[in-house]
């Protein structure tokens, strides 16, 4: 791997973090944090947003423009700066909980307008800031604080949700394979228009434990066991990729990005 | 647009009068989501916006709105919002997000009748509590109450500055009547306004904190992407904006957020005194409903009766030492209100018990009527 400065970038008065021991996000911040870093980005040019929940820590712990915002709306607050002020790389930090339960709306409509924003969705499957809770990507049977007898509840495939929303690129990764994870970012980071990385994080307190993955090490067995590059996947019948993670690039196209039709009308208007 | 091509005399409604204001102040972002009867608000800015090179958005709900305002704002913008009763519930929680972080915006509410979706096109004055304690936790607010359309252009600038000025959010609540009704005005503000910023520090970014809890007003807050790279949160923070679970910290910052305001209030506050020095029955009246009152007053006077009038044009924070000293000497205070008394509590509560206060409240979305207010004035 590349020697990458951490230090540059990791405010030093505000780590080490609170995630718990085996959770999966300091990773996903790692990678982060090296794809910004291959991007060039100057730090005042980036902006990281997040909502509520253990992703929501994520921008407290980076040198950058920083914003925690409430629960569910780091999407809405996003496009808010991104509006404003072009100039800056914004990009999203949310959870499962956080993205596509309480922020789901926002998620969604900021893909079809295909903002030039990225959005990393740290997915660990569980609300695991407030203890253990069933979220929409718990799969079905597996258990939960709210769900003590199995998950009786469909989970979501967020890359289909964005997918059909609209958004430019869509990919997903591990965090047990983080050299793929980064280029996935880096891909993310260098589309125009709204981009997409679901990070696949694991966490062995509020979901392992009561789902007979009890260690650090078994979760991240599991997710090495289930991930199907999407190249391997495409040949597979879909009954066979039933609790499969799907990794890769999924979705990679070129729709006009909403900044650039604004400012094109913007243009016209006043006659430049 | 060249909004000084309006500096008048125009026929415009009180919705439209926001919006040329808005543009006067400098808006240069405006998220909103559609809901009777404030949308001309964002029609007319979804002309205006664009064509002066600001940002016009219609966002997928009434959350997500508020949520972008506060974004744009963060990012160096002057920014606005316009909701009625529901989609002001339902921009609650980022209202209070806002007065935590200390980050100036615009919230316009086109008062209708509720609760629930009510009655949307009629008249009501029903949010006044909610815009006080709408969010949760204690926190600062200040909002005013034009009662006619030259006045809601006049404090739209007013709470621009305000909301500048102590980077706090800021409510314009008008009552249906004045959104819609068509008037002639003159707008005073001629030439170019300018709200004064505070977004500029003399600071290097090493010295520079987006927070203070020891000052007359807030720091500047500076935009995201000049070079500042704090940090903003929601959680109690300190002058760094890091979060802080100190509880003597905890303390010191709910109480700045509370005295900011209080220590301000000459900046704030903004009554109409009319026919007070010889008074005997002091009418309580804002909004709309205020200018039956004076029609109300005008009737009575020929009657003979010393009818005075008592307006808040700032509904917060309340104006409890103006209305005290005013109601020095009254025989009794009328508070009219198109609701069942959101405000008259605070009337009571600034005259101490000292005067009786006759309630007058009209629900159900017809608007207040002279005749019924000298109605209650010859009863008392």
């Amino acid at each position: 791997m590349r020697a990458v400065d951490y230090d540059k970038y990791l405010r030093a008065a505000h780590v080490p973090h609170i995630w718990c021991p085996g959770c999966g996000h300091g990773i996903a911040l790692k990678t982060m944090v090296r794809a910004v870093d291959t991007m060039g980005w100057e730090k005042n040019d980036v902006c990281m947003v997040s909502g509520i929940g253990c992703s929501g820590r994520a921008p407290g712990y980076v040198d950058f423009n920083s914003l925690h915002t409430t629960h569910g709306r780091a999407i809405a607050f996003a496009s808010g700066i991104k509006l404003a002020n072009n100039n800056l790389n914004v990009v999203v930090v949310t959870g499962d909980g956080d993205g596509v339960a309480i922020g789901g709306n926002h998620l969604i409509h900021a893909a079809r307008r295909n903002l030039d924003i990225t959005v990393l969705l740290w997915n660990n499957t569980i609300y695991g800031m407030t203890g253990g809770q069933v979220s929409p990507t718990t799969p079905l049977g597996c258990k939960a604080t709210t769900a003590p007898f199995g998950n009786y509840e469909h989970s979501f495939n967020i890359a289909e949700l964005v997918a059909a929303a609209g958004g430019n690129f869509i990919a997903r990764g591990t965090v047990h394979n983080p050299i793929q994870l980064e280029k996935l970012m880096v891909q993310a980071f260098s589309k125009r228009g709204f981009s997409f990385v679901e990070v696949m994080s694991p966490c062995p307190t509020a979901f392992g434990r009561r789902n007979k993955l009890k260690s650090a090490p078994a979760m991240m067995q599991d997710l090495k066991d289930r991930s199907i590059p999407i190249a391997k996947a495409l040949k597979m019948e879909p009954d066979d990729l039933d609790g499969k993670i799907v990794t890769g690039v999924l979705l990679d196209r070129d729709k006009q990005e909403y900044t650039d039709i604004y400012r094109n009308l913007v243009a016209n208007l006043r006659g430049a | 647009m060249d909004t000084d091509a309006h500096v008048g005399p125009v026929l415009m409604t009180g919705n439209e009068a926001v919006a040329h204001a808005a543009m006067k102040a400098g808006l240069g972002f405006f998220a909103g989501y559609p809901i009777t009867p404030s949308t001309e608000i964002a029609e007319t800015l979804s002309a205006m916006l664009p064509r002066a090179g600001g940002v016009f958005i219609q966002m997928e709900d009434e959350i997500a709105a508020m949520s972008a305002i506060i974004g744009g704002s963060l990012a160096g913008a002057k920014t606005l919002t316009a909701t009625s009763g529901p989609g002001f519930s339902l921009k609650q929680e980022a209202i209070g997000y806002a007065c935590l972080t200390e980050v100036p915006c615009v919230i316009v509410n086109v008062m209708r009748g509720g609760p629930s979706t009510g009655l949307p096109t009629l008249p009501a004055q029903g949010d006044v509590m909610q815009a006080r304690w709408g969010t949760h936790g204690d926190h600062p607010v200040v909002a005013y109450c034009p009662e006619r359309v030259e006045e809601a252009y006049l404090l739209t600038l007013k709470c621009f500055e305000v909301a500048e000025r102590l980077r706090t959010p800021v409510m314009l609540l008008m009552d249906e009547i004045v959104g819609h009704v068509t008037e002639r005005v003159i707008f005073p503000v001629k030439g170019a306004f300018e709200v004064t910023s505070n977004r500029e520090t003399t600071l290097s970014p090493e010295d520079y904190r987006p927070y203070g809890y020891d000052q007359q007003l807030p720091p500047p807050l500076v935009p995201f992407g000049k070079g500042y790279r704090y940090h903003v949160s929601g959680l109690m923070h300190d002058e760094t904006g890091f979060p802080s679970s100190d509880t003597a910290n905890g303390d010191r910052e709910l109480r700045w957020l509370m005295s900011k305001v209080e220590n301000n209030r000459e900046m704030v506050i903004d009554v109409e005194l009319v026919n007070m020095e010889d008074a005997d029955i002091m009418l309580f009246a804002y909004g709309a409903s205020a200018r039956s009152a004076k029609g109300a007053m005008r009737l009575a006077r020929e009657e003979g009766l010393k009818v005075g009038l008592f307006r808040p044009r700032s509904i917060w924070p309340f104006a409890y030492d103006e209305l005290k000293a005013a109601a020095q000497g009254v025989k009794a205070i009328i508070s009219i209100e198109m609701n069942l008394g959101q405000l008259t509590n605070e009337v009571k509560l600034a005259v101490e018990g000292q005067v009786p206060v006759v309630p007058f409240f009209k629900v159900g979305g017809e608007p207040v009527l002279p005749a019924e207010i000298l109605e209650t004035i010859r009863g008392v």
